[in-house]
């Protein structure tokens, strides 16, 4: 899957529809993502910004009962055609959960797993991954003592950049995050913000977020869903400050339950 | 959409920081109208009384500051919350300049003392009704949140800056007659320029008024 497009979008969403069952969890979503932008997703829980962020690596067509529509153009081309190879699409599209999940085993096996799926074998090549990767999400200099010791040892916002650093292995060029801070306490979550505007610099990132401080302090451009819809989409600063839809504006300043 | 209310104590500040300044802006137009009557009756007393009251002005400012940064320290507002507060500040400031042009007005009118009026005071209270009814307009629209009122009250400014040209050409012409009363004409002028900024301090909160409503800055004072 080449990355190389002529526009600066790498997605682009055309009238997606998900059902869960009977729920009609997205509706109608058309939705562009620039490259080498953040962009933020809020809104109340339920509200599909999840199963939205989880059909761009089509992570949730796993899920019994799922029927999706519409268009998922990743780099020109529709992941949601059944070719789709999933693992391919997954190197490409990395994730990052709630919380630190990383492997029951050593800090550098967790960041080598991707890369080994991928066939890398050699030593050298899998060190040099590695490190890279570690510098990257900045806990280099935290583990490089011990990097054959537990990943489970590291503290949450350790573990957590741990994760990046194992999603960030496999080279991808998109990195979706959902709700990456919310188990960590509030030191650890700026270190992973301060990492989120670094590494916008080399990819694209995605990130679902509850906390709208967050959204405000580390995306270009944020959507606010309700109930399965996409209400708005706008550079951070105009949904902060002057979102156009009322209920952006209800859903921001905190007005509704 | 069901609706609860999710953010009642952060609503019942923001209207407890607007009640702050409706309070502080009732001292100042009072002090306003009093420096004027002072004028009109040389009345020393009051003119003392007007500089004096300054202070519960200045600290009801500090108090409306000091609410707002805790505002925007524990509720972190954002959209028409953030400007609300942001109005509010600098509304405040203005409302102080305000309270500001009232003790220079009866500073003025201390400085004239008791000499004997060079000419009749007619213009300048009538200059003075027009800027006060522009104080009224801005302190309404802002506490309405009326754009349509902030847009009329900066629409009687240029009135007011004409009445002021007006004003000040006239006095001129006292000097060569009364070189005597050099002070008391350059007190009156004076007096009108503090006048004509009470007019300009309204049409600055009546921006501040559509900046919060529309988030548009406009300058309506030209």
């Amino acid at each position: 899957m080449s990355t190389q497009t002529l526009t600066r979008d790498i997605f682009d969403v055309k009238d997606l529809n998900l059902w869960y069952g009977e729920h009609h969890a997205l509706k109608g979503i058309n939705f562009p993502i620039q490259k080498k932008e953040v962009t933020a997703m809020i809104g109340p829980s339920g509200c599909g910004k999840s199963t939205f962020l989880k059909t761009l690596n089509l992570m949730n067509k796993m899920i019994p009962n799922v029927r999706i529509t519409g268009e998922v153009n990743f780099d020109g081309e529709n992941i949601l055609n059944p070719k789709t190879d999933l693992v391919e699409l997954r190197k490409h599209v990395g994730m990052v959960f709630q919380k630190g999940n990383p492997f029951p085993q050593s800090i550098y096996d967790n960041v080598a797993y991707g890369p080994r799926i991928h066939g890398i074998k050699k030593r050298t090549h899998l060190d040099e991954i590695v490190t890279k990767a570690l510098i990257d999400v900045a806990l280099w200099d935290e583990v490089k003592d011990r990097l054959h010791a537990p990943a489970l040892g590291l503290s949450g916002g350790q573990q957590q950049r741990l994760c990046i650093a194992r999603a960030l292995a496999t080279k991808p060029d998109v990195l979706l995050m959902d709700e990456p801070t919310s188990a960590l306490d509030p030191i650890s979550t700026l270190k992973i913000e301060e990492l989120i505007l670094e590494l916008k610099e080399k990819y694209t990132i995605v990130i679902v977020t509850h906390n709208m401080q967050q959204a405000a302090r580390v995306s270009d451009k944020t959507a606010f869903f309700l109930m399965g819809e996409l209400i708005e989409v706008d550079l951070t600063p105009n949904i902060f400050s002057m979102p156009k839809d009322s209920r952006t504006e209800d859903y921001i300043t905190g007005r509704f339950g | 959409m069901k609706r609860m209310n999710t953010r009642s104590n952060f609503d019942n500040n923001l209207k407890h920081l607007k009640e702050m300044l409706l309070k502080m802006a009732g001292i100042s137009e009072q002090a306003i109208k009093d420096a004027m009557l002072a004028l009109l009756n040389q009345d020393l007393e009051l003119a003392n009384r007007v500089i004096n009251g300054d202070n519960a002005i200045d600290d009801l400012e500090q108090e409306i500051h000091e609410k707002a940064l805790m505002l925007i320290a524990t509720e972190s507002p954002v959209a028409r919350d953030l400007r609300r507060i942001n109005v509010a500040l600098k509304v405040s400031s203005e409302v102080e300049r305000m309270g500001d042009m009232a003790v220079n007005i009866a500073k003025s009118v201390v400085h004239i003392g008791e000499e004997k009026y060079i000419k009749e005071i007619v213009d300048i209270p009538q200059m003075m009704e027009a800027a006060l009814e522009m104080v009224t307009d801005s302190i309404t629209a802002f506490y309405t949140e009326d754009i349509t009122i902030a847009q009329k009250c900066a629409e009687k400014d240029d009135a007011v800056d004409n009445m002021f040209g007006n004003l000040v050409h006239e006095l001129m012409t006292y000097i060569p007659q009364n070189p005597n009363s050099m002070n008391q004409i350059i007190q009156l002028s004076f007096i009108c320029r503090f006048i004509e900024r009470i007019a300009d301090h309204s049409t600055n909160i009546a921006e501040n008024v559509i900046y919060q409503e529309t988030g548009k800055r406009l300058n309506l004072n030209k």
